[in-house]
């Protein structure tokens, strides 16, 4: 119970310092927007493409919001020495790093609905596996929230934080299937496709909404959760190695 | 402090190694319940780093760590609970105000909303710092933010408070006031653990002190014990009614084995192995002419102690402080 107050408060304390801040609300308007708005004019203004785009925009939307903002919130509070009085409070390293990615992932999940709530007025959004999108979107919030916090306990600067997730993020866009199908990349590369968590949240994406997933849920549901939990397990290991060195 | 009482903190042959390098090597020491102890010695000599591994933000190579008589080595953050740590820089949140750092450092400890808010105020109260509870950390004062700091540290009521140079960089009156707090604190039962390189500061508060240089404990005793035991030395200053500088040669010989020194303001020092007798020295200058206005004995400074058991220079240590580092 005492635990579990502390993981109420750390969460609440990010959200009200970092997430609702008008900056960032502002960020998770606005990016979604100029994406959309980005492949709807790449289209041809064609207002039927507007679906097939929506999974990828979504998953971008959360790639981009939850891992900038936990890897430099956590690498800002680590430099400014605050992170180290979560460390010496009395509740268990797992719960307190719960706690502080909990934030970003909720942030990441309202960033991907803002697309969904754009495009439900341009299109008609019927037939939208709503159960599939929503895991989905919290998986791929999950994974790239602990992606951010990968790239958080292996740098110490607030730019290295910023330059580390894009050497992550943006190969991850083109290889990953949401706008080039896998199928179209060169050989060498379509392995690397299947060892980014991305790829399979994508992949439930466009079931979700054009019903063109190529693997069956299952398989990518518990892939996602593969990486939620490897990502997890190897960032909590470097914050014993590195940081209660 | 009473011997009869339960260890609070004990280290036991504790080592760390940093890449090869011997940070802390086998330091061992027991702090009892209610003691203030203090742990001195220069920058680098493995200070932060022997209370990193006290309080779990670093692993020991070998050694063993006890609290209240219960072994954490393994897991020291099964025992975060029972401290309250305050870091030699201030680790709150710049965004939030002082009220809100207090009530949020209360939360980590899992204390409820209104208890932890309760004692933010009484705490608030306490430091003085009432008038700015609603001013954003960042626009605190270093004053103010070392009285919060240390405010944050013992929101939960700890048992055992760790505190890293708790005066260091910060205007004599806040210094003063932070001392009298910790005084007043260990009055009410705390045991606290503090570094800090101002010897005065250790002197005034510590029942106890540990020097440590290069990683090793070279010392561990009561204040008393350390400037009697190093030194040996007694000394007994007098005020004068006039110059004696005539009289020095004679002095000398009337007690061979005391040392005279005159120091500034006309005063005469007396240094000797032994506890010496005033009264002959009294009678040797009423026969000169000469009257004794005031006699006080000057306890042997720890400054002094300190020096000769590290080897460090003091005002070197404090403008290698004031350029930053320690360990």
């Amino acid at each position: 119970m005492r635990a579990w107050i502390a993981f109420w408060n750390i969460l609440w304390k990010d959200m009200r310092t970092y997430y609702l801040k008008p900056p960032n609300i502002s960020w998770g308007l606005l990016f979604p927007l100029a994406w959309t708005l980005m492949f709807f004019i790449k289209s041809g203004s064609a207002v039927g493409e507007v679906r097939n785009i929506l999974p990828g925009v979504m998953a971008l939307s959360i790639l981009f919001g939850t891992t900038s903002m936990l890897a430099v919130t956590v690498t800002f509070e680590k430099k400014g020495r605050s992170f180290e009085r979560l460390l010496l409070a009395p509740i268990p390293l797992e719960l307190l790093m719960l706690a502080k990615t909990a934030g970003a992932v909720l942030f990441g999940v309202a960033n991907a609905f803002v697309p969904v709530v754009m495009a439900a007025f341009l299109v008609d959004l019927g037939g939208v596996a709503w159960w599939q999108m929503a895991s989905a979107v919290v998986l791929i919030a999950v994974s790239s929230t602990f992606l951010g916090l990968f790239i958080a306990v292996s740098v110490s600067e607030v730019f290295e934080a910023q330059t580390f997730s894009n050497f992550f993020r943006f190969p991850m866009v083109f290889l990953c299937g949401l706008f080039l199908p896998i199928a179209a990349l060169p050989v060498f590369l379509r392995p690397l496709s299947y060892v980014l968590p991305l790829t399979y949240g994508a992949d439930v994406l466009h079931g979700a909404v054009n019903g063109a997933a190529r693997l069956p849920l299952v398989a990518d549901l518990s892939m996602l959760a593969l990486f939620c939990a490897g990502l997890f397990w190897f960032s909590l290991y470097n914050v014993r190695r590195k940081w209660i060195a | 402090m009473d011997e009869s009482r339960r260890v609070a903190i004990e280290a036991q042959d504790l080592a760390k190694r940093y890449d090869g390098l011997l940070a802390v090597d086998g330091v061992s020491f027991e702090v009892r319940e209610g003691e203030v102890f203090g742990f001195l010695g220069p920058n680098g000599a493995g200070k932060t780093t022997t209370i990193n591994m006290l309080t779990g933000l670093a692993r020991p190579t070998a050694g063993a760590i006890r609290f209240l008589g219960q072994d954490y080595t393994h897991d020291v953050k099964k025992a975060q609970h029972l401290m309250g740590i305050v870091p030699d820089e201030s680790n709150l949140y710049p965004e939030l105000d002082g009220f809100e750092n207090l009530s949020f450092c209360g939360a980590l400890y899992g204390m409820r909303r209104s208890e932890r808010e309760g004692r933010a105020r009484e705490l608030l109260e306490t430091f003085g710092l009432a008038a700015v509870a609603r001013r954003k950390f960042a626009a605190y004062s270093k004053g103010m933010r070392r009285k919060l700091a240390i405010a944050a540290g013992i929101i939960h009521r700890p048992r055992i408070l760790f505190l890293d140079e708790p005066t260091t960089g910060i205007d004599v009156a806040s210094a003063r006031q932070i001392r009298q707090l910790l005084a007043d604190l260990n009055r009410s039962g705390t045991t606290v653990f503090l570094t800090t390189h101002y010897i005065e500061e250790a002197e005034r508060l510590c029942h106890r002190i540990a020097f440590i240089v290069e990683g090793r404990l070279v010392r561990v005793d009561t204040v008393a014990n350390l400037v009697q035991d190093v030194q040996g030395r007694h000394i007994v200053q007098l005020a004068l009614s006039r110059d004696i500088g005539e009289l020095l040669d004679p002095l000398r010989q009337a007690f061979p084995g005391v040392e005279f020194e005159r120091v500034a303001g006309g005063a005469l020092r007396a240094v000797t192995a032994q506890p010496l007798p005033l009264a002959p020295l009294v009678r040797f200058f009423e026969d000169h002419g000469v009257a004794v206005t005031e006699a006080r004995a000057i306890r042997p400074s720890l400054e002094e102690v300190f020096v000769r058991v590290t080897g460090i220079e003091l005002e070197r240590m404090k403008k290698e402080k004031e350029k930053g580092g320690g360990a």
